[in-house]
């Protein structure tokens, strides 16, 4: 299928990074485009340009990226692929207002982000925790930021993610589409990352004491997915996401009363009300593991169950040992 | 090539009579029947003879037959259930209109073709649904609506298949259309003064030019024959809220229990049914790879660009491009007169 994702402005922004801005003709975006067009007519206009502006420099310069974009989004001047991506929403929006939760609050350390390819289809599979998905969250933010070809994950969510007013078109334009075998399948082989959570809710909605446990890991899907598309997987370790909300009691019944899978009761939530819906400052590390390559097991390996449940069970345990020895090296669950 | 004999069924609605004009241009069509239950608002080409009928009447065999009718395209389907004079007589005219035809067709001695425009409404939209529908892919039927007419109708077109193997049969499964004269359901949604959303959801649409539409009939029509269902879609994709501000209009969001009254409304005034206030939730998108790899049609209008041309050309807008970028120079401009004034006290501060 044709890459509907839009190439990247060609300028430099002020603060001297490459400008995410979708390109336009001329490979710069809108605003630079017109920046470089007016520079000499504005240069003569404006005497107070530069020393004058001083420490607020930088402020104009955001607030002028801001502007831009919110003409962008009110003109609908932007670009989503097929399954909804909008990466223009995503570097503008979503990131910066998830930045301050990897960075500040649970200061995600990650490592090795060179078993992520460059380029192609890779799909990434992690272990889930935490009662709601902010490890796949952290683990798409740890790729766009700190990966040298800042890639997108695309990551596939449960569908009850899809039915939900607001949650439903944030999913989609954050990258994430539903967790299926033909989207997965057509992403792979449009050279994407695929994300994928197999423990599902099981994962998700375990209670506190079983933190770190590695939950059965679906019916073998996601290998399945790889070994069609030969893409190799790259098993991800995510520690600190289990002690974010521990969750105490389940109550089923109110779940089901809802029509969630699971409704938590921590520490904290429901007794301290929405207050008790801020996730604990727990210690994060985030570790790719060395990729499986599965081009050369072939396709018709597939029809093989025993090759799917060996795999299954390969992917499970690296990510189990790596967890352990992470659990092991972090030095408090705060700390 | 022989000389090409074509019959166009719903020929007096947009699609068709666009589609009859240029079929009458085509230097190796001889004829075209074009059928449909009312006159067009203007009269056809010299080329094309207009039979007035019900797709249920007798007289359509009889013409079939006796014109000597190699080709059919059936564009016969309405999604519009008030226009048709409510969905019973819509169901009726699509469901039982496409069974005689079919009936009537059997019998067509020099038939080799047949055409069905049909609709990616048959895949439905729903928020389990793949991300993009290719033809193959197993797909829930529509339980009303258009989407359930279209499937029932795609069903009889390849049980006739069936019996008359010696005829290419190529169901075009087109995404909704826009362009500057069309007129649909979605159209004229777009046409309101405001537009009616559910709240939180922001569905995929893609869209097909109205001149699109028209290439790829003739192409099914006149190309040579491919036998086989192809969705046919602009590349890319726009979502709702997209479209909304292309089209400039102020979205109008409707929480999700008031959205069964609102749709009462819009059934009314834009003659939705019902199954198109379920794509305006969570919306679809078709996959068009066999369209272009096996019927070598690719669009020349992108769904973006499709539907930009109908809002240029049709829409006024309540938002236009240059107010927006006025205020934001303006805003702009303004935020850099106070960044002059602060700057220098800031400076000021700073060598203290």
């Amino acid at each position: 299928m044709t890459a509907q994702e839009p190439r990247r402005c060609q300028a430099l922004t002020a603060r001297g990074e490459r400008c995410r801005n979708p390109a336009g003709p001329g490979g710069l975006c809108a605003l630079h485009r017109r920046r470089f067009e007016t520079a000499a007519a504005e240069a003569g206009e404006r005497p107070d340009a530069g020393a004058d502006l001083g420490a607020l420099a930088p402020f104009l310069a955001w607030a002028e990226e801001a502007l831009e974009f919110l003409r962008r989004r009110l003109l609908g001047e932007y670009t989503v692929d097929e399954f909804g991506h909008d990466p223009d929403l995503v570097e503008h929006v979503l990131a910066p207002l998830l930045r301050p939760l990897y960075r500040r609050w649970w200061r995600v350390e990650v490592r090795g982000l060179e078993h992520v390819p460059d380029e192609g289809p890779a799909l990434v599979v992690g272990n889930h925790a935490g009662t709601l998905p902010f490890d796949a969250m952290m683990v798409t933010l740890a790729l766009l930021d700190e990966h040298p070809a800042r890639r997108s994950l695309r990551v596939l969510a449960a569908d009850l993610a899809f039915t939900l007013p607001v949650v439903a078109p944030l999913a989609r334009k954050s990258g994430n589409t539903l967790a299926c075998s033909e989207d997965a399948e057509r992403l792979l082989e449009a050279g994407e990352l695929v994300g994928v959570f197999p423990e599902g809710y099981k994962g998700l909605g375990k209670p506190f004491r079983e933190r770190y446990r590695l939950q059965r890991f679906g019916r073998g899907g996601f290998v399945e997915v790889a070994l069609r598309t030969g893409a190799p997987i790259v098993p991800v370790a995510v520690v600190g996401s289990e002690e974010i909300y521990p969750m105490v009691v389940n109550l089923r019944r109110v779940a089901r009363l809802f029509g969630f899978p699971y409704f938590p009761v921590t520490p904290t939530f429901p007794l301290l009300g929405p207050l008790g819906a801020i996730p604990l400052p727990s210690k994060w590390v985030i570790e790719f593991c060395p990729p499986i390559p599965t081009a050369d097991i072939g396709r018709e390996a597939m029809m093989d169950p025993m090759v799917v449940f060996d795999l299954t069970d390969q992917v499970r345990d690296t990510i189990q040992q790596t967890v352990h020895k992470n659990l092991f090296v972090r030095r408090g669950v705060f700390a | 090539m022989m000389a090409r004999r074509i019959l166009v069924t719903g020929a007096a609605r947009s699609t068709g009579r666009r589609l009859v004009a240029a079929l009458a241009e085509e230097p190796e069509v001889a004829a075209v029947v074009a059928v449909d239950h009312r006159e067009p608002p203007a009269p056809f080409p010299a080329k094309v003879a207009f039979l007035d009928t019900d797709l249920r009447s007798p007289a359509l065999v009889k013409a079939v037959e006796s014109a000597g009718i190699d080709t059919c395209v059936h564009l016969g389907v309405s999604a519009e259930p008030r226009a048709a004079g409510g969905r019973t007589t819509m169901k009726e005219r699509n469901v039982m209109g496409t069974m005689q035809l079919l009936a009537a067709a059997y019998h067509a001695p020099d038939l080799r073709r047949l055409v069905l425009k049909s609709t990616t409404a048959v895949y439905g939209a729903a928020p389990g649904d793949p991300a993009v529908w290719t033809e193959a892919m197993p797909h829930d039927t529509p339980r009303h609506g258009f989407g359930k007419d279209a499937i029932q109708v795609e069903d009889y077109v390849r049980s006739f298949n069936r019996r008359r193997s010696d005829v290419t049969v190529t169901v075009l499964r087109l995404a909704n259309q826009v362009g500057p004269t069309v007129d649909n359901p979605l159209t004229r949604y777009f046409e309101l003064p405001m537009c009616p959303t559910v709240f939180g959801f922001d569905p995929r649409l893609q869209f097909l030019h109205e001149q699109d539409t028209v290439r790829v009939l003739l192409r099914a029509a006149l190309g040579p024959a491919v036998h086989g269902t192809f969705n046919v879609a602009g590349d890319g994709v726009v979502l709702l809220s997209q479209a909304i501000r292309i089209a400039g209009k102020p979205p109008l969001p409707i929480p999700e229990p008031l959205v069964g009254s609102v749709a009462e409304l819009l059934r009314r005034t834009v003659d939705f049914s019902p199954e198109q206030v379920g794509f305006l939730q969570y919306g679809r998108v078709a996959d068009t790879t066999a369209a272009r790899e096996q019927l070598g049609f690719s669009p020349t209008w992108s769904s973006p660009h499709a539907f930009e041309d109908f809002a240029a050309s049709r829409l006024r807008k309540l938002v236009t491009q240059e107010q927006v970028t006025t205020v934001e120079r303006e805003a702009l401009a303004a935020l850099r007169r106070a960044a002059g004034w602060f700057g220098g006290g800031t400076q000021a501060g700073g060598a203290r």
